[in-house]
């Protein structure tokens, strides 16, 4: 394990590998009927005697963790093909097999290789998506990631998330301290990488568009004040450290902007819109209620919230230009946190069901509420990229546990740590390639 | 000056020795080195029951003096905790060179930034009272911790009552 040091504006940010992180570990509940399908091992050019990665088993692990596939087991397998040219499709359709992804890598240089695969729809006996990448040692797991999302669209229309990431924040008893520490990784649970690090709360991660920076509240210093943290470089800056809280950010559609919660000394927590550049801050609610947890509509028109002005809390928005709130939540008593579904077509909020604090998604148009979870204190709740499916925080044993659930309700995982109290997950913007 | 403020820390001293006198009187742990098979104990003949006394609701005990508990989803100050803030009230006053920090704190239902909000609300009450009472504002500062910090970690209505609080801590 290594440590670095960063020193940004005198205050201290720890790297560690992903070695020495908590390994995810994952527990899936699919569709009733999963889609059949081979991933035969992919072959392997080069100089050692494997491959550096077994990309075959990435790409079925991938879609076996969607819920809506059931992969072949290798020992049933009539043959192993490669390569296209070598595949008999009555060797697949015999086993009911409804889609074959055969494919190799070659290395081509030192630290230099090619992933090539193909999906064939052995009926038709058509080839689906052919397609060749460049690869080194420490992109190959990510590109295998992107063959399985191409396979995955091509088989469901949906587009796959395999390529992306989860940050969430992690508290460790450490003696009579917790430990915080700030957690990305690829959301199958691998490659955790631990990008902050404190004895002090961290709080409300939140990714910018572009996927290469967070915004989180840390409370450093017995005080709460928001930073934007690059991911690729570990430097940070502070964009708000007001008297009384600072917190809940999340990143306007054009990375330009975050909609933050000041409290002021007063302690009357708003709405704000914060200039990254500039560091000039709108105020956009005025009431003495609680306002907090802005975040924006996909289209950059409005900011929704929660607001207690009606007694409990319940989702409003107002316009990003700053208005008058409107409420959208009126089933129950407690609807908070309100997270739109990138295709803006669904809020995911936590929501008081008899009692248990769970994850509802609301129909924009048709304002119904879909409890999703079935726990007792769900909360943090953070669409894919795709809109298909959520990430949110629930409880298990008295630790905090990470679970997806698609859209609809059918496809469960868990996503249980080794160790620690595992919360606010958060899930990342498709990656750029 | 230094009088007054020997005078107002042996009031406060005071005061939280009389809350605190209870709780430190208790009964002596049942398995000491001596003997210690608990097998005596099991008895609960007249002797153990007349000899023993009863165990006060620690609940508060270490902590009586600094930190104030809240009812669910209520950021009011209750009557038994008035007189509390009173004297800090009264050090403070005494003291103008002293600051507090109120931390606020709620339990770990529903969702973490709106509870910041709600633990917010319980140190704004806090200070409004430090407020009336004569104390500056620049004495005091406030902060929320929100579910962030619990000092009770189960899920029952025991746990979450302790959770729900802020605490008092002098800064100088």
């Amino acid at each position: 394990m290594f440590k670095r040091t960063l020193f940004v504006f005198a205050l201290t940010i720890v790297l560690a590998d992903s070695a020495a992180a908590q390994k995810l570990v994952i527990d899936v509940q699919g569709v009733a009927q999963p889609t059949p399908v081979a991933v035969v091992p992919f072959g392997w050019q080069g100089s050692t005697p494997a491959a550096p990665l077994d990309v075959a088993t990435v790409i079925k692990n991938d879609l076996r963790r969607s819920g809506r596939f059931a992969p072949t087991n290798e020992n049933d397998m009539l043959q192993k093909p490669t390569d296209g040219a070598d595949v008999d499709f009555d060797d697949w359709t015999i086993l009911g097999v409804e889609a074959v992804v055969v494919g190799k890598v070659i290395q081509s240089g030192e630290n230099a290789y090619t992933l090539q695969f193909q999906l064939f729809d052995p009926f038709t006996r058509r080839q689906l998506v052919g397609f060749r990448m460049p690869a080194s040692r420490g992109t190959m797991r990510s590109s295998a990631h992107r063959a399985a999302d191409m396979i995955y669209e091509k088989l469901t229309g949906i587009k796959g998330v395999f390529g992306t990431q989860v940050a969430y924040v992690v508290a460790e008893q450490q003696g009579k301290d917790r430990l915080y520490s700030l957690i990305v990784a690829d959301q199958d649970g691998e490659n955790e990488f631990k990008i902050m690090e404190s004895k002090d709360p961290i709080m409300s991660p939140a990714w910018s568009p572009d996927g290469r920076q967070l915004a989180y509240v840390s409370f450093e210093g017995a005080r709460s004040s928001i930073f934007v943290q690059t991911l690729r470089t570990g430097s940070r800056f502070q964009v708000s450290n007001k008297p009384g809280i600072n917190g809940a950010p999340s990143f306007s559609p054009d990375g330009r902007k975050l909609v933050i919660t000041l409290g002021g000394v007063d302690g009357n927590p708003d709405i704000y819109v914060l200039d990254i550049n500039s560091r000039q801050s709108t105020r956009l609610t005025t009431h003495r209620a609680i306002d907090t947890e802005g975040s924006w509509s996909p289209d950059g028109k409005f900011i929704y919230f929660t607001s207690d002005r009606s007694g409990g809390p319940q989702v409003y928005r107002i316009s990003a230009n700053g208005g008058t709130p409107e409420r959208i939540t009126f089933e129950g008593s407690y609807n908070a946190r309100p997270r739109l579904s990138p295709d803006g077509t669904r809020l995911a909020v936590v929501h008081n069901d008899r009692g248990n604090f769970r994850i509802a998604v609301m129909n924009i148009e048709r304002k119904d509420l879909l409890v999703l979870s079935t726990g007792r204190q769900d909360e943090s709740p953070s669409f894919a990229p795709n809109s298909d499916s959520l990430i949110y925080a629930t409880r298990q044993g008295g630790d905090g546990v990470l679970e997806t659930v698609s859209a609809d309700g059918l496809i469960r995982q868990k996503l249980a740590s080794g160790k620690g109290d595992v919360r606010e997950p958060v899930w990342s913007p498709f990656p750029r390639f | 000056m230094s009088y007054t403020k020997l005078f107002a820390i042996a009031v406060l001293g005071l005061f939280l020795a009389g809350c605190k006198q209870t709780p430190v009187e208790n009964p002596e742990p049942v398995d000491t080195t001596y003997g210690g098979s608990g097998a005596d104990t099991s008895g609960g003949g007249i002797y153990g029951r007349g000899g023993g006394e009863e165990i006060p609701d620690n609940s508060m005990d270490e902590t009586l003096g600094t930190v104030i508990y809240f009812e669910f989803d209520s950021s009011e100050v209750r009557m038994q905790d008035q007189e509390l803030v009173a004297a800090h009230a009264i050090a403070l006053n005494q003291d103008t060179f002293k600051n507090v920090r109120l931390e606020g704190h709620a339990d770990e239902r529903g969702s973490r930034e709106y509870n910041i909000g709600l633990a917010e609300r319980r140190s704004q009450a806090v200070r409004q009272l430090l407020m009336i009472q004569g104390v500056s504002a620049s004495q005091i500062q406030t902060v929320s911790f929100g579910e962030e910090r619990p000092v009770a970690f189960g899920n029952s209505e025991s746990d979450y009552a302790q959770n729900r609080r802020v605490e008092i801590t002098y800064t100088n």
